[in-house]
Parts: structure tokens; C-alpha cells; sequence
């Protein structure tokens, strides 16, 4: 049952306090029906509105934090099934696969792949977040591996995938103080597990055959009063698998089916059985449709930088465009003798515009003010990217003291601005680009030739 | 509260069009759920993976493709053999580079030409993508689709700039399929199908080129575009968007930052070759995931890939 906004208003104190950290009572308890804010935030409220509140305002999909310091993550949380609706919250995490049956050889090497793969694109940190380690029968190795991933010091959550709970319990002295996925409750083993976990309230996964029974199990987990959970979709095929992240999504979001409201694991690396572009798709594949938690069998560039891409933009807030940082980059090693391009901030502009320098292989400088993340258009009609702002921003970047060159290209949808950016920047040669970015190989050419003729 | 499967049934259906001619020929679209969502109802056609060959040498693909190849990808109609016999894709997607104003500038005679060896040469049904210039493919079309009359192509692409004459040719003309290309925008791709209505080319005879990029570069903004279109034609039975969808994939994944990085530019990165095909197959099969029915790709490995894909889930 949904509450509106005004249905939690007429439960605040109505005071506008602003302790809350909104302006008003009603401002707060929009965000509040929204899903974005709390109710607890209010410090007001009585013991009884809370009690009503609580069970129609808790989110369908519990937002879960796993890990601890620097790799403290939240997972789930997300309000809808299609990101248009709204905006998708808390990215899937990627965690890279070891068992008590790797050599120390090849444990030290995943590490170091998971080192190794760690960059930044547009402002997001791009790195595998978790070590999924599993247990094949070996207790003393397994130890051993925990203890190694451990200490190998690489920034990672855990997450312990075991279904013994006695071999849990000395892996867990290890690493319970990480905040780790405690990974392997089943039908057999789920009282004991719930208590190895509950003291440290650390997020327990679960996982059955099918669909069905994970539905009765939660509702015994549940029983418990345990619910920091995460559900396996493990089926026999990538199908069933498939079929089971959506119907969990699905029946959590639209149905409002709270035994369904939580993350949900994937293991790629198994869908894809030794195949590596088996597993990106698969990947790429549950990163769209429901993923939480995305395992794989290793990491390398290759599978991280279209996957890690695709993430980042499925979890872009459709209302809040990606922006890149305002700078002056240098492409295709832009020297001083390099003319100036100047475009928006906008990520997808800025992309593609680069990407199309970068065909042309014309050292070029990319002059990227700040336009308020809008297309060139969209930041020109907003005032955002006209001839004084970007005047200011040549003059202030220090771009001048890059390059010799004294052209400036501008995007040819703006040609309108070059008068007054000659009158503001009387040192420049405006030059107007093409329109659409397709041909800025061609007009580069033209212009590089040019350069070199009057030399 | 007991177990109860979420089933979502819809209204709308996927129109069902057809390329090619004879045994090879493929079906497209038919369904009434979202891609893959099998538990919902008839999930129709399953999707098609074609392999891009182009009219001029590649002198741009990577190395280990231009090996594979070898003097096949000298002559479009040779490679288009070659493809067929070694590749065995769902079809053959011919790229008229060689038309471009900005490169050879072919004329449509050629052109014409080309494309008429290449779909005699061949069983597979036959898409033809022109250069991306309105104006220039135009006057492409309007030859080649004269040429290969009868064999039922798809052609990419007519645009609100050039829908007239491209829809006219393919669609009216010379019974042709006609992919009706717009910029990632759902009102637009509304548009230029009821455009291409209202010129007389049939619902059923339009395949959707919604319009493409490489995953990380503005993606998103495709999927909510598939994503809404979808939802459209099969929620709200919207009749001028139950259109199949073909994404020419290789056409922007092999020309970013991550795929044209040579090894000795990004050592880190690894192979390039690699580099491209999991560009490829991670864009082909997200968009297939929201609800493409076709992609084209380039590489054999992608096709492989994409093919075992689609089968785990037909």
C-alpha cells in the first residue's frame, strides 16, 4: 500500500522545522512517498505515526550495504524496472570468482588482474568490487584463501559462497568485521546460518533450485526476523537463470512483494561456461535486466571496459546528464603548434566529438568549459555556452600558454557566436566547424593542410 | 502468501517482417513480449545476427580480420560467398562505403553493380547500408534498389531527409523492405514511420533503425529509447511503432576510443582485436536484451558468440 505525500504530511508535527534538512514538512514528505527519503529523518514524529509509517513507506526493494571502509558499497534500493520511469540507484558490482581449489599461482594472479584493472571513466572509480570466494571441499585451504585474499591488501568486499555453516564460522572469524555476503543458505542449513549472521548482521544469500522454493525460503528466513538478504537466481540454464532476475524484480517492484525486495546474484562465469565472450554477454546481459551482483571467472580490460561502460550508463539519472570535468584535453598528443576545439561538457558530446578527432588523428586541443552539462544547442539557448563564457574560459585555462596556434574552432551549430568572440578574444582566429561531428576528420584535414601551407 | 509467477501480458504485437528470398530467407519480429520474456507469452522470431562486409577493402578493420579474409574482401561478391560458406550468419549486411562524397564518391551505377554481384553470389538475405550521407544515399538507392529487385533486401536507410525517394524506390517501387532510420528518439522514429505511411509504403514492409552507439557512449539513452518504444507498440498497442528493430552495431563499436587504441597506445589494454569484440558483443547483446531483432556485426567470434547467445534463449 502506497501513502502520498499528503497522507505522511498530515502525520508530521506540520512545525517546518527543517531539522530533517528540508525547508518544509510537506517538501519532506513528498521525498519521503517518493521512496528518496527515510521517515526516521523527522525526529518528531511519534512513536505510533512511525509504526504506521514504517511497514507503508519501507522501500519495495531493500537497499543493502555490503563491505566495510573504502569498499563499502549499497546494493538494491531500486524503485522501478525501467530506468526511464525514474532513474536505476545502486549500480550491479562486479566480484571475481576463487575457490579453495586455485593454486596460490593463480590466486595471486587474479589478484593482481583485480589490481591491475582500476581506472577512473568520467569521474566514476572503474574496478572489480568484490572477492567472490567459494568453497569446493577443502576447509583448511578455504581458510587459507580467505586468509590470502585478506591479506593480500586489495580493496575489496567478500562475499563467502559456502553452505557449511562449521566452515563458515572460522572463515567468518577472518573477515566478519568486513561487512561480507555470507553466501549459501539453503532449505537444509538456513537456522544455523541465520544464527553464524545475525549478531554482525551481515548480508545472507539465498539459494534453491527454483523460483518457487527461494519464495518459501525467504518466508522461512523471514520467520526468523532475519532480512538483510541478497537471493541467488542460480537455475539449470542461462534462461531459467534470466528468467528468475526478472520475475524477483518484477514481482518486488510491481507486485510489491516484499519477500522479493532484494539484490540478486548472478554468476556469469558459470552461465558461460570457460567461454570469455560468453561471459560478457551474459554480463552485459543481467547488468540490463536485474543484476545485482555479477560474478565472472576473472578480470582483464578487455571484458572491463565495455562492461564497466555499459554500467555506467545504464546507471546515468536520465536527469541529471553525464558531464565531463570543464578542461582542456589534449587528443592525439596535441602539441604547440595544435589548434583549439572548443564543445560543451556534456558527456555524449564530448565523446563523440573526441572520438571523431581522434579518427582524424589531427593533434588538437579540446577546450571544454563549463556549459552546464547541455548539448550545444540546449547550453547555447540557456545561456550557458555563449561568447563570453567561453572567452573567459580560453583566457583562464591557460590554453594559450599550450599552443602557438591561435585558431578556434567552433561547433558550427553556434557559427552565430564567432563575431563576438573575435571582439572578445582579438588574439584568436575564429574558425567555424562543422555541424555535425561526422566531419570534423575531413574539416580537420582541411585545416591542418592549411595551417601548412602558410607556414 | 503463496508463490505466484508475475506474467505480464500484452496487447500489441510485433509486426512480423521478412528479408530475403527462398530457404535462407529470415523473419523478423512476431512477438508479444519483451525480448526473451518467454514466461510472458510468444516471444516470436528469435533474434538475427547478420556480419558486415563492405563495397571498398577495409583498410581500417584490424589485422586479424583482414587476414581472415585475405583477398576475399577484395571483391564484395567473392566475400560475400566466402561469409556465407564459412560464417553461416543469419544474413549479410553490405556497407556502400565507397559511395561517400567524402571518400571514392562511387557513383549509383556502381554501386548498383556491386550490390547486384554480391546478392546473385549469395543465398543469405542481403541488407544494404548506404553512407550515411542523406542526399548521397538517395541516388544510391535509387539504382540499387532497381538492381536487386526481386531478392526482397533491406535497405538503411531512409531518414526524414531522404525518406521520399529511398521509401519510394525500396518500398513502392521494387517491393524492397525500407529501415526507417532516426536519432535515438521515439517521437522521431514515430514520425518518420507514420512520413513513410502516409508516402504508401506498408506498416509491415518497415524495419526500425532506432539509431546506435557503443556501449559507454550515451547507450543509455538507446535503451530507454528501445525501452519506451517497446512498451509503446506492446503496452499501449501503438500501431506506428510495432515496427522490428535492426542495430548496425559494428557500424559504432569498432571506431571508439577502446577499439581503435592500437596495443602500443594502451599497453594495459591488451589486444586490440579482443578489445573489439567484446566491445561489440557487449552492445549487441544489450540491445538485443531490450529489444533489438537484429544486429550486424563484424567480427566472426561476435557472430559466434551473439548466435550461441540467442539460442541459449530461443
Amino acid at each position: 500500500m502506497a501513502l502520498t505525500g499528503l497522507d505522511i504530511f498530515k502525520l508530521t508535527p506540520k512545525k517546518n522545522c527543517k531539522d530533517c534538512g528540508f525547508p518544509t514538512c510537506l517538501a519532506f514528505s513528498m521525498k519521503v512517498a517518493a521512496g528518496a527519503m527515510e521517515i526516521e529523518k523527522c525526529p518528531y514524529m511519534s512513536d505510533e505515526a512511525l509504526e504506521k509509517l514504517s511497514e507503508a513507506t519501507a522501500p519495495p526493494m531493500k537497499a543493502l550495504k555490503v563491505g566495510n571502509g573504502d569498499c563499502e558499497f549499497k546494493l538494491g534500493g531500486e524503485t522501478v524496472l525501467f530506468r526511464h520511469e525514474k532513474t536505476f540507484v545502486n549500480r550491479n558490482r562486479f566480484a571475481v570468482m576463487f575457490t579453495d581449489e586455485l593454486s596460490d599461482g593463480h590466486i595471486e594472479a587474479k589478484l593482481d588482474n583485480i589490481k591491475k584493472v582500476n581506472y577512473v571513466r568520467i569521474g566514476e572509480d572503474m574496478h572489480v568490487e568484490i572477492a567472490a570466494l567459494k568453497y569446493m571441499g577443502d576447509k583448511d585451504k578455504y581458510v587459507n584463501l580467505v586468509k590470502k585474499v585478506k591479506e593480500s591488501g586489495v580493496s575489496l568486499a567478500y562475499m563467502l559462497i559456502c553452505e557449511d555453516p562449521n566452515v563458515l564460522q572460522e572463515a567468518l572469524e577472518l573477515v566478519k568485521n568486513e561487512n561480507p555476503i555470507v553466501y549459501g543458505v539453503n532449505n537444509e542449513n538456513y537456522e544455523a546460518m541465520v544464527n553464524l549472521v545475525k549478531d554482525n548482521k551481515l548480508p545472507l544469500g539465498l539459494k534453491c533450485e527454483g523460483i518457487e522454493e527461494l519464495y518459501n525460503l525467504v518466508e522461512k528466513v523471514q520467520g526468523l526476523d532475519y532480512k538483510e538478504l541478497v537471493l541467488g537466481t542460480e537455475g539449470p540454464t542461462a534462461k531459467e537463470t534470466f528468467k528468475n532476475a526478472v520475475q524477483i524484480r518484477r514481482m518486488a517492484l510491481k507486485d510489491q512483494d516484499r519477500k522479493f525486495g532484494y539484490p540478486s546474484v548472478v554468476f556469469a562465469n558459470e552461465l558461460a561456461k570457460d567461454n570469455k565472450y560468453m561471459e560478457v554477454a551474459m554480463s552485459s546481459l543481467f547488468t540490463l535486466k536485474y543484476g545485482s551482483i555479477i560474478v565472472l571467472e576473472d578480470i582483464d580490460y578487455a571484458k572491463a571496459l565495455p562492461l564497466f561502460a555499459l554500467r555506467q550508463n545504464v546507471y546515468t539519472d536520465p536527469q541529471r546528464p553525464m558531464r565531463v570535468e570543464p578542461d582542456v584535453y589534449p587528443v592525439n598528443g596535441a602539441d604547440e603548434n595544435s589548434p583549439v576545439l572548443v564543445t560543451v561538457d556534456f558527456a555524449l558530446t564530448y565523446f563523440i566529438v573526441a572520438g571523431e578527432v581522434e579518427r582524424s588523428k589531427a593533434p588538437t586541443w579540446l577546450a571544454i568549459p563549463d556549459a552546464g552539462g547541455y548539448s550545444v544547442l540546449t547550453a547555447w539557448a540557456a545561456g550557458k555556452f555563449g561568447a563570453m563564457s567561453i572567452a573567459k574560459f580560453i583566457k583562464e585555462s591557460g590554453i594559450a600558454d599550450k599552443t602557438k596556434s591561435r585558431k578556434l574552432v567552433l561547433p558550427g551549430l553556434v557559427a552565430v557566436l564567432k563575431g563576438e568572440l573575435e571582439d572578445e578574444l582579438p588574439d584568436w582566429e575564429i574558425v567555424v566547424g562543422p555541424e555535425e561531428a561526422m566531419h570534423l576528420p575531413k574539416f580537420l584535414k582541411q585545416l591542418s593542410q592549411e595551417e601548412a601551407a602558410n607556414a | 502468501m503463496a508463490f505466484k509467477m508475475s506474467v505480464q501480458e500484452y496487447k500489441g504485437k510485433i509486426n512480423e517482417v521478412e528479408i530475403g528470398k527462398g530457404e535462407k530467407a529470415i523473419k523478423l519480429g512476431g512477438q508479444q513480449t519483451l525480448a526473451f520474456y518467454d514466461f510472458d507469452g510468444d516471444t516470436g522470431n528469435s533474434q538475427k545476427i547478420g556480419i558486415e562486409i563492405t563495397d571498398v577493402y577495409p583498410e581500417e578493420w584490424v589485422t586479424g580480420l583482414k587476414e581472415f579474409y585475405g583477398d576475399a574482401a577484395k571483391n564484395p561478391a567473392e566475400w560475400a560467398k566466402f561469409v556465407e560458406e564459412k560464417l553461416n550468419p543469419d544474413f549479410i549486411c553490405l556497407r556502400l562505403q565507397g559511395a561517400d562524397p567524402n571518400e571514392l564518391d562511387k557513383s549509383p551505377e556502381e554501386c548498383a553493380e556491386v550490390a547486384k554481384a554480391v546478392v546473385e553470389a549469395i543465398q543469405l538475405p542481403l541488407v544494404i547500408a548506404g553512407t550515411g550521407n542523406h542526399e548521397k544515399d538517395a541516388k544510391v538507392f535509387e539504382k540499387v534498389t532497381a538492381a536487386v529487385e526481386g531478392y526482397n533486401c533491406l535497405f538503411l536507410a531512409a531518414t526524414e531527409e531522404n525518406y521520399k525517394s529511398v521509401g519510394a524506390a525500396a518500398g513502392l517501387a521494387y517491393g524492397h523492405k525500407v529501415g526507417a532510420e532516426s536519432s535515438v528518439d521515439i517521437n522521431l522514429a514515430k514520425q518518420l514511420n507514420v512520413l513513410l505511411d502516409q508516402l504508401g509504403v506498408k506498416y509491415e514492409d518497415i524495419v526500425m533503425h532506432i539509431g546506435c552507439s557503443a556501449a559507454g557512449y550515451g547507450f543509455e539513452y538507446l535503451v530507454s529509447t528501445v525501452d519506451r518504444i517497446r512498451l509503446a507498440a506492446l503496452a499501449q498497442n501503438d500501431k506506428t511503432l510495432q515496427m522490428p528493430i535492426i542495430t548496425p552495431v559494428s557500424f559504432e563499436t569498432w571506431g571508439v576510443k577502446e577499439t581503435i587504441a592500437e596495443e602500443s597506445d594502451a599497453p594495459d589494454w591488451g589486444d586490440r582485436e579482443e578489445r573489439g569484440i567484446t566491445m561489440e558483443v557487449t552492445t549487441a547483446t544489450s540491445i538485443l536484451s531490450v529489444g533489438a531483432d537484429a544486429v550486424i556485426v563484424r567480427h566472426p567470434k561476435s557472430l559466434e558468440t551473439m548466435k550461441d547467445f540467442v539460442c541459449q534463449f530461443a
